[in-house]
């Protein structure tokens, strides 16, 4: 079956949900296995359209669950094809079970997350929450800021995870709503300068091989898991880094844009710095340039690769900073925040004396505003001042009631 | 299987059937195919049956229920002829002897220790108060 091509603006008017749709039909998904879940819908659906509308080679199938979306992921995966497919919040959730099995299967699915809140209470809109539940499954972790960037990530995404040293699946994260609906301009690639930069897929040990069966799924116990599971992570210590940074290289060559493993803003001489996630890096970037006419040095650093965690590059950065804010959009429960956490890991066997405290903010989608990081990056600077950490450890911005902190 | 180490297995929870190509091998009888060792082929779990399934080749009219129902593809068939069960990885399910439709019944499950003549020597008579199934009815 003959597929058209759509010729695209130079630069279109597109939300993030749609430019991932875009980037699905350019990459000629085989399989999309799919349920609708707020605000990741469009994604699937514009698949969907494409794909009725003759702009795409493939299949879509209806589900009846998220657990079923990822199965059917990963038998097409294992069959031998180019799959990928879109959730967010409760649909990711049920999916968690699946994500393990693409992971230790070594399937390259590309699954795009919107990022949602997790219920209870019930609620549509962004937080990290379900990014978070995330981060021990064994993908890749690509976080985008923008539409622009929810449309580049999907083609590096498919790039470093059908690599044969990589075979690992890789989500695309964007903000639920901030991202997924906002509509920005989104320069294009065009249907074969896209697809070209992720190439035909290269299928690896897969089952409509006749002529050499395998068993994809099978069980091990005591005797065999721990070599799996250790091959597994050694991958994506070691192999995933090298392979995102050429894909990123290569990116920049062909498009212009270019991306690191951490987004790093007005950094160069920066005392105080926010590290954050998502739509809230771009906000903190506007913040520190306002901060730094006032004469606080103040700096941005974004996470753009959640997983493979960027230890070695975070030390890096903020080394010579004096005091760091780790923001967390998800409800730590009981915890210090999961970015505070792997901060303060990278940074402990270092010299610096960097102040390190910790910020949960946004939950359910409430606003981050400019006001709020302006009294960060202040705290952060009294901090420095004082030579001391002048709060608790743990504070929430945002919430309303009397002041929240702990630690 | 040898005690391999983790740098050693080709990545994923997946295991090869047989060692290099072969081509063809749905032509190939499972006997006759040369499966690896991680193949459960090779593997015998004849010991989970508790009671075993007997035929009798008798009453069979080849009709190859038995052959389609096994959820462990442990009928036996060559040209479309029962030939009998493979007790290697037979697990006594019963569903051979539940689906088996003539009468008496051409297969029927006795305790695992039964000798096969002795099962055969015990063999139930044509139940005549069940009706004949005729032609098209």
């Amino acid at each position: 079956m003959a597929f058209d091509k759509l010729e695209l603006r130079d630069i279109e008017v597109w939300d993030g949900n749609f430019a991932a749709a875009q980037a699905l039909r350019q990459c000629q998904i085989d399989v999309v296995a799919a349920y609708p879940i707020t605000p990741s819908t469009p994604i699937v659906e514009g698949y969907a359209k494409f794909l009725a509308d003759g702009y795409v080679e493939g299949e879509f199938v209806m589900v009846e669950s998220e657990h079923a979306a990822m199965s059917g992921c990963i038998g097409a995966s294992a069959a031998g094809g180019r799959v990928a497919t879109a959730t967010s919040s409760q649909g990711f959730a049920l999916m968690v079970e699946t994500l393990y099995q693409a992971s230790g299967m070594r399937l390259p699915i590309i699954l795009n997350v919107v990022n949602r809140a997790l219920a209870a209470p019930l609620n549509v809109n962004g937080d990290h929450s379900d990014m978070y539940l995330g981060r021990d499954s064994g993908w890749i972790q690509f976080d985008a800021y923008s539409p622009q960037e929810a449309y580049d990530l999907n083609f590096i995404a498919f790039r470093v995870a059908e690599d044969h040293d990589v075979r690992l699946p890789a989500m695309v994260h964007q903000d639920g709503f901030m991202t997924s609906h906002t509509a920005q301009g989104v320069k294009t690639l065009d249907d074969d300068t896209a697809y070209g930069f992720v190439g035909d897929f290269k299928p690896m040990n897969d089952m409509l091989d006749l002529d050499h069966p395998v068993s994809h799924g099978v069980q091990t116990e005591e005797d065999w898991h721990f070599e799996h599971k250790a091959r597994q992570h050694r991958d994506l210590m070691l192999n995933v880094a090298p392979k995102i940074q050429a894909a990123f290289d290569a990116f920049e060559k062909l498009s212009g844009r270019k991306y690191n493993m951490v987004e790093q803003y007005s950094m160069e001489d920066a005392d105080v710095a926010v590290v954050c996630l998502g739509t809230s890096v771009e906000t903190a970037r506007e913040v520190a340039l306002e901060m730094r006419k006032e004469g606080i040095k103040a700096g941005v650093v974004g996470i753009r690769v959640l997983r493979p965690f960027p230890f070695m590059k975070i030390a890096e950065v903020l080394k010579d900073v004096k005091a760091i804010a780790a923001l967390d959009r998800s409800s730590p429960n009981g915890a210090p925040g999961m970015l505070f956490n792997e901060i303060a890991g990278a940074l402990f066997n270092t010299d610096t004396k960097a102040l390190l405290s910790g910020y949960v903010y946004g939950l359910g989608g409430r606003d981050l505003t400019k006001a709020h990081l302006r009294d960060l990056y202040k705290e952060l600077q009294a901090n420095v001042d004082a030579g001391k950490v002048t709060t608790q450890l743990q504070q929430f911005i945002g919430v309303r009631g009397p002041k929240l902190a702990f630690l | 299987m040898a005690n391999k180490g983790w740098d050693e297995f080709e990545i994923g929870a997946m295991l090869r059937s047989f060692d290099g190509v072969v081509p063809n091998i749905s032509t190939i009888h499972q006997e006759d195919r040369a499966y690896s060792l991680s193949n459960s082929f090779t593997a015998s779990v004849a010991d989970w049956r508790i009671e075993k399934p007997v035929f009798n080749k008798d009453y069979c009219i080849d009709c190859q229920f038995c052959w389609i129902f096994c959820p462990d593809i442990s009928i036996i068939s060559r040209d479309k002829k029962m030939i009998g069960v493979d007790m290697d990885h037979c697990k006594g399910c019963g569903i051979c002897v539940e689906v088996c439709p003539t009468n008496p019944k051409s297969l029927l499950m006795f305790s695992e220790q039964t000798d096969e003549e002795e099962a055969l020597g015990a063999w139930p008579a044509k139940d005549t108060s069940k009706p004949e199934t005729k032609g098209d009815e």
